[in-house]
């Protein structure tokens, strides 16, 4: 009954969809004005259903429900709870409609809360979001039902991917899909600003805060997800520039771009036919993502059951959204009105530069993820594109990047004549000095790139904290802590990705009990090993023994085999100091029974993760702030109308 | 308006990843090992018998005149249990076929065709699976024609079904 | 700044920038797209030591040894035709086997031998009928792939 009550519920929301279509885009003429009215309730209806279709699946999902074929094929008896839940969106159908469930409720939300936009453009807008509801409810009722039933049940059920049984994992596609769903959002603005024609800064203000959701949990999401790489895969590296990884990157991209230029339009009433561009393309390409990762069409090492069908219909629905929304483009946004001029040289032109950086790095990352295809299809080559690409082309942009936001938040907005643009930067200039001279002192041989990063993230770390200097610290306003947070992140992040890139020791070596490998500084020592057990899995634990100065630490990789399905993963094991991390992983033993050791010592690579999430923290900082100003303005508003 | 066009191309390169992609998804797709030996000799061998009472397979036997199949399987293979009733029909059609068992054991072999039926008419063992690669074959069950010189004329990848067995004859009987 | 003037100068800007993008992707790919070969076509195609490729093919059978370090592991990659000896350092799991489908990226050194970064191992020895559905090919797609580093 529980899965049959779901899928009436998918098919009660989906017809709200449709409603919600007709009457906002029915807004825009007269015949339909009527149901206009009726758009908040439908929203937030629709967002209310979806939600109870899913906590059913999950429900489904919990008490192990054999009969319904979804369940049959992900779940198993034996699996421990976390991941039995967590298995309702650790699959293609489920994962389709948690994403529908978030794009439902944030219209529900849109529906109750937004008050600044128009009443045209909130029309358009909800009917916008009501298109693209549609098509992903058609997506899950006639290709990919979650709610199907088995019959007869099955015994045990299959249980899942190894590797996704992770608690890291169990909450990285949710975390990604309220990013996409936010970029989809801000396209939904997108089309309702071109459908009326208002671009300006009512606009903007209403996108920002979805923008800013989205963003940070993009970036949350891609942190989350770096890390789970670096010490699940066992492999040591925290980034493969795979096209699973790409299709999370290219949105963040996009989305980081958008976040600025919208907020020069919210600002100065500048950028507005490539603001909207940029939403376009934000959520253009976590459609792309979303395609290339379920179709299957580019082959990746993350695991994931491919189905031609699906990526078709994925396509189409790209196709109609993408294709319309530009066609709408080209021939709308000539009768959106030109935003206001500014200088060049100006905050406005800073942020014009790291736009166009940001979008000149999403060009190089998409041309290289779809190279493979591009090559078959054209030259009928088979080729694969890998990190020396990627790393060889992103990272002199990003060096340029780096400069641009280091100086740009100094300038000042529409015209800067005051030139005392080099006196600010004399600071972290000084800190680039700094670091030159520290590192040729003692780490001459990192290499150029290291190097360099270095040098630039910690003129950057400067920077990003000099627009604080001369303020009065406590009635600064939250958002420009944000955006100091953010800029300091990417700081952090930097130095931490060219101190791994630079510093790395590995060992690897295959050692006897007693035996003692060297690396970083290091005295490791394989003392044993462990027959360990787990809920569904059984293990060979290493007992290592890490030795620096007094200190002693033991470490316990393992080689883990899964029974259902059968797998084997090597679980790394971590020993963070403040000084970064010895990584060790155990594999196979030899004829002369020595076992394989491969241990590194990377320092500070935890800076990665750190500068993630300080962007993110920054990120939710403005947000918090932008909220608290809105609802101040209403209250007092709210105050004067009560006095008056 | 001269600046017109530019407001259309994103619309275009979005068109040109679309048909990159469309194409992507249509495209053959394999992710097998073809075979690099078609429209090459066999490679010579000689296989022991892989089952009591029935001879081994050598290279000499595929050029003894007339256009054969040969077809790698293994008991622990359950898509060659799939392909079993195929292989059949086909030997009541008339193609002789020849079996190689990959990695088995002469027991458990015989329990196989007694199972699924037997549609070999030599069956050679190989034990380590280096005919296989001599084959360029990669996967259990894959099936090859051979011309009556012992030429390799076609190689199918997988099980064979039931919608593949009129081609397959046609290909026999054309061949050369 | 007219108005107008700046839009354009905008365009031109991004318009550049992006084509340079473009450009700087064009030279990356040229020098560092791993083609992919299996052992004939890498023998007749004369590729440079050092240029990152990728060989795909089966592990020959007996042809897998581990060198005395315990860590290196030397075999040979066979399409039927043609036969590349490989060396790789690093942590073999289980699924490689003698007769497995292999895919290696890595360089030809000076001497002919590749040497391999990593290894997909292809444990597609058993082809799974279509039919079979949806269950069994899940459970087999994550069976039959893994990657090895």
């Amino acid at each position: 009954m529980i899965a049959e009550a779901g899928l009436a519920a998918l098919w009660l929301a989906a017809a709200l969809a449709l409603l919600q279509t007709l009457a906002g885009f029915g807004g825009l003429g007269d015949r339909l004005a009527p149901l206009t009215g009726a758009l908040r309730g439908i929203a937030a209806a629709q967002g209310l259903l979806s939600l109870t279709a899913f906590l059913l699946l999950i429900w489904l999902f919990a008490r192990t429900d054999l009969s319904v074929l979804l369940v049959a094929t992900n779940s198993h008896v034996d699996k421990p709870m976390l991941y039995k839940i967590a298995g309702t969106w650790g699959n293609h159908e489920g994962s389709m409609l948690l994403w529908v469930t978030v794009l439902a409720l944030t219209g529900g939300l849109i529906a109750l809360m937004e008050r600044k936009l128009d009443a045209r453009s909130f029309a358009a807008t909800l009917g916008a979001q009501g298109v693209i509801a549609l098509g992903f409810y058609a997506f899950l009722l006639f290709s990919s039902n979650p709610f199907a039933r088995l019959s007869p049940p099955a015994a045990m059920g299959q249980g899942l991917n190894p590797l996704l049984q992770d608690p890291g994992l169990a909450f990285h596609p949710p975390t990604l899909y309220i990013g996409y769903v936010g970029l989809s959002v801000a396209f939904s603005f997108a089309v309702g600003a071109m459908l009326t024609g208002k671009a300006g800064p009512a606009f903007a203000r209403a996108m920002r805060p979805w923008v800013l959701i989205s963003w940070i949990f993009l970036t949350l999401g891609i942190t989350a997800g770096s890390y789970w790489a670096y010490y699940e895969l066992g492999w040591g590296g925290w980034w493969f520039w795979d096209p699973v990884e790409n299709a999370s990157l290219m949105p963040w991209l996009a989305a980081t771009a958008l976040l600025h230029s919208v907020s020069v339009l919210a600002a100065r009433d500048a950028l507005r036919a490539w603001t909207i561009m940029l939403a376009l393309t934000g959520f253009a390409m976590s459609m792309i993502g979303t395609f290339l990762v379920r179709s299957g069409i580019l082959t990746s090492v993350h695991a994931f059951a491919v189905d031609p069908e699906r990526g078709t219909f994925i396509l189409v629905l790209l196709a109609l959204y993408i294709g319309g929304a530009l066609t709408l483009f080209a021939t709308r946004i000539g009768s959106v009105r030109q935003g206001a001029p500014f200088h060049l040289f100006s905050r406005e032109g800073g942020l014009v530069a790291n736009n166009i950086l940001l979008s000149s790095i999403l060009a190089i990352v998409l041309i290289g993820t779809l190279y493979p295809l591009i090559a078959e299809g054209l030259f009928d080559e088979q080729l694969s594109v890998g990190p020396p690409y990627f790393n060889k082309t992103t990272m002199p942009v990003t060096l340029v990047l780096m400069l641009f936001l280091a100086a740009g938040p100094l300038l000042r907005w529409r015209r800067d004549g005051s030139g005392s643009l080099p006196r600010k930067l004399l600071l972290p200039a000084g800190a680039s000095v700094v670091a030159l001279v520290l590192l040729m002192l003692f780490a001459p041989d990192a290499g150029l790139l290291p190097l360099l990063g270095l040098i630039f993230a910690a003129g950057l770390a400067i920077a990003s904290l000099v627009p604080l200097w001369g303020r009065n610290l406590l009635r600064t306003p939250l958002p420009i802590y944000g955006m100091v947070l953010a800029h300091l992140g990417v700081a952090v992040a930097a130095a931490g990705m060219a101190s791994e890139s630079g510093f790395t020791q590995e060992r690897l070596q295959a050692v006897r009990y007693g035996e003692e490998v060297e690396v970083g500084g290091w005295t490791v020592q394989l003392l044993g090993l462990d027959p360990v057990a787990g809920p569904n899995w059984t293990a060979i634990e290493a007992r290592v023994l890490a030795r620096k100065g007094e200190g002693e630490w033991i470490l316990r990789p393992q080689s883990r085999n899964y029974p259902s399905p059968p797998m084997q993963t090597n679980e790394a094991a971590l020993l963070s100091r403040w000084n970064g991390q010895l990584y060790a992983t155990l594999g196979t033993q030899d004829q002369q029974s020595r076992w394989q050791l491969r241990l590194w010592w990377k320092p500070f690579v935890s800076l990665i993760w750190l500068g993630g999430i300080l962007i993110a923290l920054g990120g939710s900082l403005a947000l918090l702030g932008r909220l608290w100003r809105g609802f101040r303005a209403r209250y007092t508003k709210r105050v004067q109308e009560g006095f008056a | 308006m001269s600046r017109r066009w530019i407001l259309w191309t994103p619309l275009v390169v979005f068109g040109l990843i679309l048909m990159l992609v469309l194409w992507g998804m249509n495209r053959e797709r394999d992710d097998f090992v073809r075979s690099q030996l078609i429209g090459d000799q066999v490679p010579a061998f000689d296989l022991p018998p892989a089952v009591a009472g029935k001879p081994g397979l050598s290279s000499a036997d595929l050029a003894e005149g007339t256009p054969r199949l040969v077809n790698f399987f293994g008991s622990w293979c359950i898509p060659c249990r799939a392909e079993a009733p195929q292989l059949e029909a086909l030997a009541e059609a008339g193609v002789p076929i020849d079996g190689i068992a990959l990695r088995d054991e002469p027991a458990k072999v015989a329990q196989f065709l007694d199972q699924y039926g037997d549609p070999f008419q030599r069956i050679g063992a190989d034990r380590d699976g280096r005919l296989q690669v001599l084959f360029g074959a990669s996967g259990v069950p894959e099936t090859y024609l051979v011309g009556s010189d012992g030429t390799i004329l076609a190689q199918h990848i997988g099980d064979i079904r039931a919608e593949d067995v009129p081609g397959l004859i046609r290909a026999w009987k054309a061949a050369p | 700044m007219k108005a107008k003037h700046q839009r354009l100068t905008l365009v031109v800007v991004a318009a550049v920038a992006l084509i340079g993008a473009v450009l700087l992707a064009m030279q990356g790919l040229r020098s560092q797209a791993a083609y992919f070969y299996q052992p004939a076509a890498l023998l007749k195609a004369d590729v440079p030591p050092g240029q990152p490729i990728r060989l795909g093919g089966l592990v020959l059978p007996g042809s897998i040894a581990k060198a005395a370090d315990g860590v290196t592991t030397r075999f040979s990659v066979s399409d039927g035709k043609a036969t590349v000896p490989v060396t790789y350092r690093g942590i073999v799991p289980d699924l490689f086997v003698e007769g497995s489908g292999v895919v290696a990226t890595g360089r030809l050194d000076a001497g002919g031998v590749f040497v391999a970064d990593n290894l997909l191992a292809k444990h597609d020895e058993n082809y799974v009928p279509r039919e079979l559905g949806n269950i069994d090919r899940e459970a087999v797609i994550s069976e039959s792939e893994t990657l090895i580093k």
